[in-house]
């Protein structure tokens, strides 16, 4: 039985694959695969949002004055670190550097956990200035019923990216604890790699969220 | 698996270059650009965007399988808003003639 001595098989090959690169090369295509229709998801609530700001641009300008700039461009930097750290976390699963994998992956969790706590306090601010949209909705201004819509989308395009923030804090808890129990090594660290780049896909959303509603209509009040 | 390793600098240097164009953005909104700051704005994220997916998400590394997946979402995105757009932005150019309007609530008496 020689030929089984030529034929080892890594642990974490299953059967249907050939090797353990393409493998990797499957769950790469599948995991962009999932993303696109990821991005045509958010596309949606991004189209609304154009075409809403286009038919009321006062409405966008006076509901974005609303948005705290500080704590929305302090959860960017937040959001933008944790990105680095799981681009790091990725790279020491590849370098076959499990413990340094754990510390990159619960320093990227805790930024996540941050970004969700500052969320939690900018819409508690919401509810108390009664800015929620609903029956208690309350505005001063002349364009309030299209502010409402604005602050809509801005709960429906938030809210939506931080559920997807949740599950990933979720998985990369997983992810850590798989690392933790030596899962991965320089020739298989695949989850590692593909939850990283929902990671970064949940980054990318924000980096257009927060321009857009935060920011690109504030100028217009200095001129 | 032989996949590429980017030394640490490259994901240093990218995160450097993240947050100075995160404070650029954060600058221009208090600038009044009129009908610029949108386009400025999009502008930045996007570049932002490219240098994430490029770089951390080792998009630049990819087969061309991958990085054709990833192109096909983002041309169908464009659909969806260049369709969208030129229906609803166009309504208004096709309404009745001047005329036909001012004599529409008089054949109704």
């Amino acid at each position: 039985m020689s030929n089984h001595v030529a034929h080892v098989h890594h642990p974490a090959l299953q059967h249907q694959f050939e090797t353990l690169e393409q493998q990797q090369e499957s769950a790469t295509l599948g995991m962009w695969l999932f993303l696109v229709t990821e991005i045509m998801f958010f596309g949606g609530l991004f189209m609304a949002y154009l075409l809403y700001r286009i038919w009321y641009p006062q409405a966008w300008a006076e509901g974005s004055l609303e948005l705290d700039i500080v704590l929305g461009g302090v959860n960017t930097a937040v959001l933008i670190g944790s990105s680095l750290t799981m681009a790091l976390a990725v790279r020491a699963a590849q370098t076959g550097a499990p413990r340094a994998t754990v510390a990159w992956l619960l320093i990227t969790i805790a930024l996540g956990l941050t970004f969700l706590v500052i969320k939690g306090f900018e819409y508690a601010h919401k509810f108390e200035m009664h800015h929620v949209p609903g029956p208690g909705f309350q505005f001063e201004g002349p364009h309030a019923r299209q502010v409402e819509i604005f602050l809509s989308l801005y709960f429906a395009m938030t809210g939506l990216h931080a559920l997807h923030m949740v599950i990933g804090v979720g998985l990369l808890s997983v992810i850590a604890w798989m690392a933790h129990k030596r899962r991965f090594s320089p020739e298989w660290y695949a989850p590692v790699e593909m939850s990283g780049l929902y990671w970064h896909f949940v980054d990318i959303v924000w980096i257009f969220l927060f321009p857009l509603l935060y920011l690109v209509d504030r100028a217009h009040h200095f001129a | 698996m032989s996949a590429h390793v980017s030394p640490r600098s490259t994901y240093f240097a990218i995160f450097a270059a993240l947050m100075v164009l995160t404070a650029i953005t954060i600058g221009v909104a208090f600038v009044n650009l009129g009908p610029f700051n949108f386009p400025v704005a999009l502008s930045i994220a996007i570049t932002k965007a490219t240098l994430v997916i490029l770089f951390f998400m080792h998009v630049k590394y990819s087969s061309r399988l991958t990085k054709l997946i990833l192109g096909t979402g983002f041309f169908f995105l464009t659909v969806l808003f260049v369709l969208t757009l030129s229906d609803y932005l166009s309504r208004g150019w096709m309404t009745a003639p001047p005329a036909a309007v001012q004599t529409a609530p008089e054949a109704g008496r």
